[in-house]
């Protein structure tokens, strides 16, 4: 069944887009992640342009985390004060990148900076998860006991003054590296247009040692804000959002978020990182075939606005 | 002999202006839309749409001459475009080179009723802007703005990528004479097409001359639900964005509650 996007003015076929909502929202339940880096080369893979693409995923990604951080609240696996001073650095952070994006749209870079950032990012930040996760289940395979958060070893980090408790997620930690976090994820959000759970995720686990009951949670409320906010900006600045578009994958997201997050809390910790950082890793590498090998059609077109 | 060969070449336009002029008096014709004005609604996959045209003599009651040719020019509403070639730097294929299409159709659909290699000489195809081959796209070269050779790169790329949109098109079959003076032609409307005002030309040919010409329009209009979203999207920008925000919100909300199993 075809459907006519009012936005993108182009038809779809409505169950295909219900199929790809689901399937991102499904994995962005279960990781706790937005899966925006899945959702928008999806779009654009059936002719969605790029523009409405990111901006409409933006919504999608909104709902998807709501709910997801609605069902985590509901189990108490949810730190609203960490998120909240998560929230305050990645405001200041997006404001950065949005000026970053613009300056090098202006210097007609930004289709590379876009395409290698997330060849960098995507490869090292899975080829590091897997590393990780596969050390802690040969170690839980030879008996010996799995230590996240060693209750004596003090990094750096620790030192550092502004220091905060968050009681739910039993952590005593500094300010300062919490909203550098932040900072960096909205920074990053702005630049590639990803809500940034893939990289949160593990930062709050190996740099804040936040356990893995609240880490998810957490994160989900994070992206959940930064993605609301990007919906209003993308509609104010450029009027790409498309409502029937974002609904349908919308509802498609929430349902397959749902099952998601119940999949993610029957599985380990370690396995659940092996697994996001086998996907973060594919993703990269797919990135990197792409800038390496020679496509198929060397040129493309793109119509501009106002002609 | 210079001077003598060009001399010739005005004699010989001066000959044709008067033979192509001559029988422009002669004929007219008489076209109409099925529609004026195309709806897209949401259920919208691309439709198709048909000029009828007459011929007729004018003034009336003269014989009319056998085997008339028309071409149907549809042109779009224009945009400008951007042509991007991919080059490898550093081992990594990235956009190396670019050119800008200034005001070019999104659409445009070249119509005849046979090849036309064979209605039109090569040079008059070119002097009346029939075919995708010779059609004017002006690019920007600096600061001037001009069309190049037909074999530029970026000019047949750019042409191959539309036509394979479905959005440039060439049909030699799509004129179609149900009587020596009754035609129709059939404009395909893509799924991806464009909303907003089209342009639809019409050349008698007779002989590889142009005898006459006739225009029509058409519009493409969003209509009920989409129409308000598109311009409630344009105009109410905010408003819009933070509607589209509490959507998710609440679509997020209502699975968690439907979905609760505690």
């Amino acid at each position: 069944m075809q459907i006519y996007l009012p936005v993108a003015d182009l038809p779809v076929n409505i169950f295909l887009v219900l199929a790809m909502g689901l399937a991102v929202g499904f994995i962005s339940g279960m990781f706790g992640i937005g899966g925006g880096f899945l959702m928008t080369p999806l779009l654009i893979f059936i002719d969605i342009s790029p523009a409405v693409a990111v901006a409409s995923v933006a919504s999608h990604i909104a709902a998807s985390s709501c709910s997801g951080a609605i069902s985590y609240w509901r189990r108490n696996a949810l730190d609203l004060s960490l998120a909240l001073m998560l929230l305050a650095g990645g405001i200041l952070g997006m404001a950065v990148g949005v000026w970053l994006f613009t300056l090098l749209r202006s210097l007609d870079q930004l289709d590379l900076t876009i395409g290698l950032s997330y060849v960098l990012l995507l490869t090292i930040v899975g080829i590091l998860m897997i590393a990780e996760s596969v050390r802690a289940l040969v170690r839980e395979r030879l008996g010996k006991p799995v230590v996240l958060r060693r209750g004596g070893s003090h990094t750096w980090l620790h030192g550092l003054p502004l220091k905060m408790r968050f009681k739910r997620s039993k952590i005593y930690v500094s300010a300062i590296p919490v909203w550098l976090i932040g900072f960096v994820i909205g920074f990053l959000g702005a630049i590639m247009g990803i809500g940034g759970g893939f990289l949160l995720v593990p930062m709050l686990i190996y740099f804040l040692r936040v356990p893995s009951a609240t880490v998810i949670g957490t994160a989900m409320v994070l992206t959940l804000v930064t993605m609301a906010a990007a919906t209003v900006m993308h509609a104010v600045t450029n009027h790409l959002v498309d409502a029937v578009l974002a609904f349908i994958l919308m509802v498609g997201g929430v349902i397959g978020a749902q099952f998601g997050a119940r999949a993610g809390q029957s599985m380990p910790g370690e396995r659940l990182r092996l697994l996001l950082g086998g996907l973060v890793l594919m993703v990269g590498l797919r990135f990197a075939y792409q800038l390496m090998v020679r496509p198929d059609d060397l040129y493309s077109i793109r119509v501009m606005a106002g002609g | 002999m210079r001077g003598r060969y060009h001399l010739l070449k005005l004699a010989l336009a001066f000959g044709c202006c008067t033979l192509g002029a001559a029988p422009a008096a002669a004929e007219r014709i008489i076209a109409s839309m099925s529609l004026h004005r195309v709806f897209v609604t949401s259920n919208f996959t691309g439709t198709q749409i048909t000029l009828f045209g007459a011929i007729e003599r004018d003034p009336p009651g003269q014989q009319l001459r056998p085997n008339y040719d028309v071409v149907v020019t549809v042109t779009g509403p224009r945009q400008n475009a951007v042509t991007r070639r991919k080059g490898r730097v550093l081992g990594i294929w990235t956009n190396v080179d670019s050119r800008t299409f200034i005001n070019v159709p999104i659409y445009l659909a070249v119509l005849t009723n046979r090849p036309i290699e064979a209605l039109a000489s090569a040079e008059t195809a070119r002097r009346l802007h029939i075919g995708l081959k010779i059609i004017q796209l002006p690019q920007q070269i600096g600061p001037d703005v001009a069309d190049v050779v037909p074999d530029d790169p970026f000019r047949t790329n750019f042409l191959r990528l539309k036509m394979a949109q479905q959005l440039y098109s060439e049909r030699t079959n799509g004129v179609t004479f149900l009587t020596p003076t009754l035609f129709r032609a059939d404009i395909p409307l893509p799924p991806n097409v464009p909303i907003g005002n089209y342009d639809v030309d019409v050349k008698l040919l007779f002989d590889g001359n142009q005898i006459t010409r006739a225009r029509s329009a058409f519009e493409l209009v969003k209509t009920g639900f989409e129409q308000f979203v598109a311009e409630a999207a344009q105009k109410h920008g905010l408003l819009y964005g933070l509607a589209t925000a509490l959507m998710a919100f609440l679509t997020g909300w209502f699975a968690s509650v439907v979905f609760r199993r505690d």
